[in-house]
């Protein structure tokens, strides 16, 4: 079940040498970046370089998809990662002329692909070449304009329409015995976590095909970033991405980019506070996942959520003792944190521990309310299963991938923070089903415990005088112009991800978000293709999303 | 008493029987159920009002939510309505999964573009009468989020809203002070009247024929519903 600290089997190095060798002569030029060395390569050479990284040279991970604009080019960024290895990176540039941006689709070698260019469609506007289905993702099909390219108006009006949607797939299910149904989802519907909505076709009772329309809770979360300047205007907005007090997590997505990026220290006291932090954070957001996925299972207001909640709330309270908020926390500051633990420590850390205490008595009855309970089992064992191939394909990572039996934690793999030092474990679970996902979350909810625990002994017994929270950080901070970094945190859903391109200014030139649940939820179509509607239901439960971080 | 024989007439006393609870309470200074309207009262349980009065005073207290979770405040929302804070204490806390069982709606985040005309039906198909709580900065303004491109500048350009419950979140304290507060304005028939809305559902074919009209007049059908957002023009 679980594997210890270390991976059994250490993955082999590429080097750059051998990366090379792979992409040979289609590579024009380099184009480094701070996390992993860059080929640029040509438009119509996507699919080729792509398939030969993920088949001779291991890459079988595409991380993310950044596109941005140039004054000359549009850009394209595939952000390559190992599975086995997420420490070793590669970076593909595929620039595009401006008067014609058109690239050819990755999405044959990568499923996930398909929602990435669909989204680099929509905010930038590049097309991609062979693309299955070119839609826009994010904003309504009318819409007009790409808001992230460079000539977009933001006062021009828009038209939304309130449509009525057709059956996607009648024309080819279209027998005399079987009929197909059209059933919309959402997007108020109190089983899809928010503003959700899923267009399903349902033949019979089982699920033929489902569409998830995302997009109902778009903010702009990457244009209100590229507006604010990095040393305290962007860290609000990481607290409302993935909103369900994951908050810390979040922070830390972008605190590590940006630390990374102007070469910032954090001394090794604040390290262990953010580590605390976010295990906080990961606890309470677990506890809601499995509140809410009681509450899609069974359907009312019961007792499973209400303890879901109750416990939540002391989590809670102990978050806000720490950072002075319930829910956005804004408590990270580039280089440290905001404050010390709050005084009277003593207090403090009583508080922490009552908590750890009592834990392992309320996860028990989580099992026996929950996961002991047959109803339960026979609703989630074997529903919604989700291959480990297949999760990779689509980018899956987080509990989602763990619970596919996908052995990757960043926290153990590509190591930041305090974790290194500290004795846990990484939780999989081979069951591929929804059962397994539930089931992984509860786990990580103790080995979180775990790693709270072994912070507050270091924390309390901290020489007085080496308290320090925060590093030497200048007012203003302008990362050199042209330097890029993409870094990922273990985020409460799984890989966040934060791209940054430094111009040479104060605010970012480029700010992309790569969330987890945007992937985890592309998966969902393959989990219950042919199963039945209330198992759609628990599935979409099980994958645990934020719309927040979905639609940013 | 059997409810075969139906009792023709009272032969014992009349007065209310209190064993059972004086017994609970005790000896003491509590005379919480002694008060003087029950003492008005006597054996005949009557009282003499308005019906509208009586109708509001039912109403506020006695409303029920729709379930409807939009953004961050949502969970804050959902802390509401769990144990500890359990707005169901002041007679307005059953969560409604159908906007046909619903009288009040929380606005619990920002509003998108794309999502305004799918909360505009949802109000709509709420029955009369009905209350809006806004909830959070983004429902007043778009928040932290108002320079987006995509966010439309508060709920009210869409719904009506009676109570503004600001904060960002706002805690779930600041949510039962806000509801506490509607209620209040309800039973004393103080609701609000019906405001001016800028962004309505129209249909395609009633726009006037400008540019955008006209780019988008092969893709929208005549009679389908649209909602027009005009950037500049909002606050």
């Amino acid at each position: 079940m679980s594997t210890g600290l270390e991976r059994e089997r250490p993955p082999v190095e590429v080097t750059e040498a051998d990366l090379e060798a792979v992409i040979g002569d289609r590579a024009l030029s380099r184009d480094d970046h701070l996390n992993a060395p860059g080929f640029v390569i040509r438009p119509d050479d996507v699919q080729d370089v792509l398939s030969d990284l993920k088949e001779r040279a291991g890459f079988d991970h595409l991380s993310c998809l950044t596109a941005q604009q140039y004054e000359d080019r549009y850009e394209s960024i595939y952000h390559m990662k190992k599975y086995a290895d997420p420490t070793q990176e590669v970076s593909i540039v595929v620039p595009t002329p401006t008067d014609e941006p058109v690239s050819e689709s990755a999405e044959p070698v990568f499923r996930t692909a398909d929602w990435h260019e669909r989204e680099a469609f929509d905010l930038v506007g590049i097309d991609y070449e062979g693309h299955p289905d070119p839609r826009r993702i994010l904003l309504p099909e009318t819409w007009q304009g790409h808001p992230l390219s460079h000539d977009y108006d933001q006062e021009k009006p828009q038209l939304v329409t309130l449509t009525e949607h057709a059956n996607p797939v009648q024309p080819d299910h279209h027998e005399a015995e079987s009929d197909t149904m059209f059933l919309n989802v959402g997007p108020h519907h109190p089983a899809t976590h928010g503003v959700l909505h899923i267009k399903a076709v349902l033949d019979g009772e089982s699920v033929v095909d489902v569409d998830p329309d995302i997009g109902y809770l778009h903010r702009c979360e990457e244009q209100m970033c590229q507006q604010g300047t990095y040393r305290h205007q962007i860290m609000p907005y990481p607290d409302r991405w993935d909103y369900v007090s994951a908050g810390l997590l979040n922070e830390w997505a972008y605190a590590r980019a940006a630390e990374d990026l102007a070469d910032i220290e954090v001394p090794e006291y604040a390290q262990i506070i953010r580590t605390m932090g976010a295990e906080f954070c990961r606890i309470a957001s677990h506890m809601l996942a499995l509140a809410t996925f009681a509450l899609d299972v069974y359907g009312d207001f019961t007792a499973i959520f209400q303890y879901g909640m109750r416990d939540r709330e002391v989590v809670q309270d102990i978050l806000e003792d720490l950072t002075g908020q319930r829910l956005m926390f804004n408590y990270f500051r580039l280089g440290g944190v905001a404050w010390d633990l709050p005084e009277p420590r003593e207090e403090f850390f009583a508080k922490c521990r009552n908590f750890l205490d009592e834990l392992p008595a309320k996860v028990d009855e989580y099992h026996d309310l929950l996961t002991g309970n047959e109803i339960f089992q026979v609703r989630t064992i074997d529903t919604g299963i989700l291959e480990p191939d297949v999760a990779k394909d689509y980018g899956c990572t987080g509990p989602v991938a763990r619970g596919s039996g996908i052995d990757y934690d960043l926290r153990r793999d590509d190591p930041y923070g305090y974790y290194p030092e500290l004795d846990w474990n990484v939780v999989t679970m081979d069951g591929c089903d929804n059962y397994a996902r539930v089931l992984t979350r509860m786990q990580e909810v103790e080995e979180s415990a775990k790693i709270i625990e072994q912070c507050l002994d270091l924390l309390e017994d901290w020489p007085e005088d080496e308290r320090d929270i925060q590093s030497n950080v200048p007012r203003t901070l302008k990362p050199d112009a042209d330097s890029e970094i993409y870094r990922a945190v273990e985020g409460a859903k799984g890989e966040l991800g934060i791209y940054i391109r430094s111009d040479g200014t104060d605010k970012p030139a480029r700010f992309k978000i790569r969330s987890p649940c945007f992937h985890n939820l592309s998966a969902l179509g393959e989990m219950v293709e042919d199963e039945y509607i209330p198992d759609l239901i628990a599935s979409l439960g099980s994958l645990d999303i934020v719309l927040g971080e979905v639609d940013r | 008493m059997s409810s075969n024989n139906p009792q023709q007439s009272i032969h014992d006393s009349t007065a209310p029987s209190t064993d059972t609870r004086d017994s609970r309470i005790g000896e003491g200074p509590d005379d919480r159920f002694n008060s003087k309207l029950r003492e008005a009262f006597g054996s005949t349980p009557f009282i003499l009002t308005k019906f509208d009065k009586f109708m509001n005073w039912v109403r506020g207290n006695s409303m029920f939510m729709l379930q409807f979770g939009i953004a961050c405040c949502s969970i804050e929302m959902m802390h509401t309505y769990a144990i500890k804070h359990d707005l169901d204490r002041f007679g307005a806390g059953v969560p409604r999964a159908s906007p046909r069982q619903a009288d009040v709606m929380i606005v619990p985040g920002t509003i998108v573009s794309k999502f305004g005309p799918r909360m505009k039906r949802v109000y709509d198909q709420m029955p009369e009468p009905k209350f809006v709580v806004g909830m959070g900065s983004c429902t007043i303004s778009g928040g932290p989020f108002q320079e987006g491109y995509n966010v439309v500048k508060g709920a009210e350009e869409i719904i009506p809203i009676d109570i503004h419950v600001p904060g960002c979140p706002p805690r779930p304290e600041a949510l039962v002070y806000g509801v506490a507060k509607l209620q209040e304005r309800i039973r004393n028939g103080e609701s609000s009247a019906v405001v001016v809305k800028p962004y309505e559902l129209e249909q395609f074919g009633d726009l006037e024929r400008d540019e955008l009209v006209q780019k988008l007049a092969d893709d929208i059908d005549e009679e389908d519903l649209v909602m027009r957002y005009n950037w500049a023009d909002s606050p």
